[in-house]
Formats: C-alpha cells, sequence, structure tokens
C-alpha cells in the first residue's frame, strides 16, 4: 500500500538526484506551500458542506439538495460566487488595517498546520516544542480579528471584536491546562513523541479520569477559541449582525470564513493528537487478530476520521446549545472550567509521579 | 456546603447538555422526521394540515344550491371589510317576499385568513379551502363572487 512517507520520501530522492541541496529545500518549500492551500480550500468547501448537512439534519431539515448529488456541489458554488462579488472597502476605514485582517486570519491558522502528524512519519515541521509552538500561534488568530473589528470603523465590528478578544484571553487558559495534562503524562512537547507515547493505548483510555476530564475542558475551550456557537459572541448574529466580519464582503470575506473552519481543523486534529492517538490505530490490549486488522487501516485515514469525529462534536454542541451571554461566557471559564483544570493537574502530576498510567 | 452545590451544579449542567445533545442526535440518526415540504416538486402528493386556511369558499350541493341566507353575520365579524355582501328579495310561491344573498363577494387581497366569518357564520354556509397558489397578473382577479351562478338557498335553511 502506498503511504504518504513514502511518496514525500520518494519525491526527495528524485529531487536530490536531479537538483543541489539549496534547490531541493526551496522547491520542496514550493510543494509544502501548495500542498497546504490545496488542503485548505478542500477543506474549506468538504467542512461548509458537512457543516451545513449536520446543522439541517439536527434541525429536521434536508439542507442545500439543489446543486449536484445531494446538494454536494452547494459550497463550491457558494465559493466561485464569491470570487466574482466585489470587494468593498468601507470609507471610513483604516484600509491598510482592513485589507490586512484577512490575511493574517489565513496566515495564523496556516501556522497552525506546521506540527501537525497527518500520517506515519508524515509530518511539515516536527520541531521539538510542537505543543507550545501551537498553543502560541493558536493564540494570534485574536490579533486578526481587533484588527478587523477596530479598522472597520463600526461599533458592531468594534464590539465582536472586543468580545472575541475577552473570550480568547480567558479560554485560552484552560485550553493551555487541559494540553498540561498530556504534556505531565507524556513528559515531551513534541507532537510526534506525543504520538509515539499512545503505541499502546491513546490517553483517553489509559490516562484515567483527569485525562478525561481534560480532554471534555479541552473540547469545550477550543469551541470558544474558535469562535463557534455557543461561545459565538464575537460574530452574534441576532445582537451584532456579524460582529468583526459585519464590513467585509467578497473573498475577504470568505478568507475569515474559511479561516474559521481551517481553525476548526486544526484544533480537533491536535485534540485528535493528543487524546485520541493521532495516526495510532485503535488497538485492544492483547486482541492481536482485532489489532492486525485495525493496522491495515492506513494511518491517514485513522488521523481524519478522528479529526471528523471532533469536528463532528464541535458541530453538533453548535446546533444544540444556545449561545451563552458574555457574563455567563465568563462566569464558565473563572469558576468552572479554570478551577476544576488546576485542580486535575495536581491530579494528573500524582499519577505521573507514581507512574499509574499505562 | 459550597463544594456540594458547586458539584451538583456541574454535574446538573452535563446532565442537561446530554438531554440536548440526545435530542440532536436522535433528529441527526432518523431522517424520516425530516419536515421538509419539497414544494414545487411534491405539488400533486402534498397533504397539508387539516386547519390551514387557504382562502373563503362557500359550499355547493350538487343541485347548486348554498346554505348562505344573506344574512351578514359574515360580513359584520369581518375585521378589515374583505367580505361584502349584496341582497336582493325573492318572492316565495306564497307571495311573500324574502331577503336572500345576490352576491357574496370575497376580497381575497384584503382576507388575512383570521377564520372569524367561518365562525360568525350562523348556517355553515362558508368553510376555509386547501388551496394557497393564489398569485395572478391582475389585482381584479382576486376580487371573487363566491354564491354560484343560478344557485339558489338549499331547503330548510333558515
Amino acid at each position: 500500500m502506498i503511504s504518504f512517507s513514502e511518496i514525500a520520501s520518494s519525491v526527495h530522492q528524485w529531487l536530490n538526484s536531479h537538483l543541489s541541496p539549496a534547490w531541493v529545500l526551496t522547491v520542496e518549500m514550493v510543494i509544502v506551500g501548495v500542498a497546504a492551500i490545496a488542503l485548505f480550500a478542500l477543506l474549506g468547501l468538504v467542512l461548509v458542506i458537512m457543516e451545513r448537512k449536520v446543522a439541517a439534519y439536527m434541525q429536521i431539515r434536508l439542507g442545500p439538495n439543489r446543486v449536484g448529488p445531494k446538494g454536494m456541489l452547494q459550497s463550491t458554488a457558494d465559493t466561485v460566487k464569491l470570487l466574482v462579488k466585489e470587494g468593498i472597502t468601507p470609507a471610513g476605514a483604516d484600509k491598510f488595517m482592513f485589507n490586512l485582517a484577512p490575511f493574517i486570519a489565513m496566515i495564523t491558522a496556516m501556522l497552525l498546520l506546521a506540527p501537525l502528524g497527518f500520517a506515519k512519519d508524515f509530518q511539515i515541521w516536527d520541531l521539538n516544542i510542537g505543543v507550545l509552538y501551537v498553543t502560541a500561534v493558536s493564540s494570534l488568530s485574536v490579533i486578526a480579528i481587533l484588527m478587523a473589528g477596530w479598522s472597520s470603523n463600526n461599533k458592531y465590528s468594534l464590539l465582536g471584536a472586543m468580545r472575541s478578544g475577552a473570550q480568547i484571553v480567558s479560554y485560552e487558559l484552560s485550553a493551555g491546562l487541559a494540553i498540561m495534562t498530556i504534556v505531565v503524562l507524556t513528559g515531551s512537547l513534541q507532537l510526534s513523541e506525543i504520538v509515539e507515547s499512545q503505541r499502546n493505548g491513546w490517553w483517553i483510555f489509559k490516562g484515567h479520569l483527569p485525562a478525561l476530564i481534560a480532554f471534555v475542558i479541552f473540547i469545550i475551550a477550543v469551541t470558544a477559541e474558535t469562535n463557534r456557537a455557543p461561545f459565538d459572541l464575537a460574530e452574534a448574529e441576532s445582537e451584532l449582525t456579524a460582529g468583526f466580519h459585519t464590513e467585509y464582503s467578497g473573498m475577504k470575506f470568505a478568507l475569515f470564513f474559511l479561516a474559521e473552519y481551517i481553525n476548526v481543523f486544526t484544533v480537533c486534529a491536535i485534540g485528535a493528537t493528543l487524546f485520541l492517538g493521532g495516526w495510532m490505530p485503535f488497538h485492544i490490549g492483547n486482541w492481536e487478530g482485532f489489532n492486525h486488522v485495525m493496522d491495515y487501516i492506513p494511518s491517514s485515514i485513522w488521523f481524519f476520521g478522528k479529526t471528523f469525529f471532533l469536528i463532528f462534536v464541535i458541530m453538533w454542541f453548535r446546533w444544540t446549545f444556545p449561545r451563552l451571554r458574555i457574563d455567563q461566557l465568563l462566569d464558565l471559564e473563572w469558576k468552572y472550567l479554570l478551577p476544576i483544570s488546576m485542580f486535575n493537574i495536581i491530579l494528573v502530576t500524582v499519577i505521573a509521579i507514581y507512574h499509574l498510567h499505562g | 456546603m459550597f463544594i456540594v452545590d458547586y458539584i451538583k451544579s456541574i454535574y446538573g449542567a452535563m446532565k442537561s447538555m446530554g438531554t440536548g445533545m440526545k435530542r440532536t442526535a436522535y433528529y441527526f440518526t432518523h431522517h424520516k422526521e425530516i419536515i421538509t415540504e419539497q414544494y414545487p416538486d411534491n405539488r400533486d402528493t402534498l397533504v397539508l394540515p387539516e386547519r390551514f386556511r387557504g382562502e373563503v369558499v362557500m359550499t355547493h350541493t350538487e343541485q347548486n344550491e348554498h346554505r348562505c341566507t344573506g344574512c351578514t353575520a359574515c360580513e359584520l365579524a369581518c375585521p378589515n371589510g374583505t367580505i361584502k355582501i349584496v341582497t336582493k328579495f325573492d318572492i316565495s310561491p306564497e307571495g311573500k317576499k324574502k331577503k336572500a344573498v345576490d352576491k357574496f363577494i370575497y376580497h381575497l387581497e384584503l382576507c388575512t385568513m383570521c377564520n372569524l366569518c367561518i365562525e360568525a357564520c350562523p348556517t355553515n354556509a362558508i368553510k376555509m379551502a386547501q388551496s394557497f397558489e393564489h398569485s395572478v397578473f391582475d389585482r381584479s382577479q382576486l376580487t371573487k363572487v363566491l354564491n354560484q351562478p343560478g344557485s339558489k338557498l338549499e331547503e330548510g335553511v333558515e
């Protein structure tokens, strides 16, 4: 069976036999960039149609069902429409900032792809502080939102951006502490090592109760961090028209929209890597036959399967719960999630010290 | 105890979230619950609810007889002047004059489907029909005469 790592190494060898090392590096960077952009475009199309279909079925509707088979080409048609629309810059806006913001949102979403292990031995950049990198870069996305809100010169945009700032600053804490739980258990910040440590069982199973609590907190916190319902105060359609992207249109709006979905994908991929074993197949103790069957499924399918499962869970949240008020949102973080995750860290440290995990 | 209440509130929140998510998961997996009507496509098989109000019609029997006595109760009940009844005097065989309906004029363009005229009618002459495709190119087509030409009052309706 052809695996991603084999393709990557054969491309590397072929380039090495034809070009000088400096050119090999340049060409490989271009290939990675093109592949990342292609993945983005594909993910945007797939996630939008997935969201709309999930939403429809949860609200006892049919959803898009006219364009293509079962409406599956709807998001493609919408993208084409957005591409040909005019991108208006309001007269009172700070033009440079206004036009820069969507690209910053996009670039931060893109940077997060670097340390993800998409399949066995298939990673863009396996840096030794991967977890730290992810938490640091993901908090940059708030800058794009604040920039968009501030430069739009619009009260709705500014309010949405401010709310988003308060939200991301607070929820970063519990998301960080939830990630810390796994770092304590693994003893490493490198994402490939974290995946490797789950060879004999995913952390959510062998990390006992603390890992489970950390997983729940992580899911809640990243839902808030990506500004999705029930924490979508930053764009709250019913109160702020569209929050920070009220003034955006055409492709600049589409970039924000795409960045939101890519952020959802990356945080779910990180959740899958930390708690659900990344590309590791599902194994049950001593069931040799069962484990062999699971090994036959390619590692990339395991990774994307887990990621899309988490994305589905986040969509499930969105279409079940009503939006929180800003004070309820901060209550939930500072009075519930943060104390629980702090207590959880102590618990997990005890487990790690006494080697109670498998 | 504060800590007991705290844990109880977390447990309660988890439980109610679970209830909500169970409901949406049920809808997500049970597609037969879908209430969407693919309207222009399913025009032939469209089933409307029993109490759907499309327009006011007057019921006529096969002998072209209606039950409207021309009492104008519906005209008085109507909140926005949708119904206008023109009466005439019929001469009964005994030579007596009797009030009867000449034209039951119904302005569909004004009607709000409030059902008050149907409730006001003492003889059940009018009812709500389920037809709803009312769009026409000329407004005058929306002013309808509900009693069919040549129809007369059913025997025994007072």
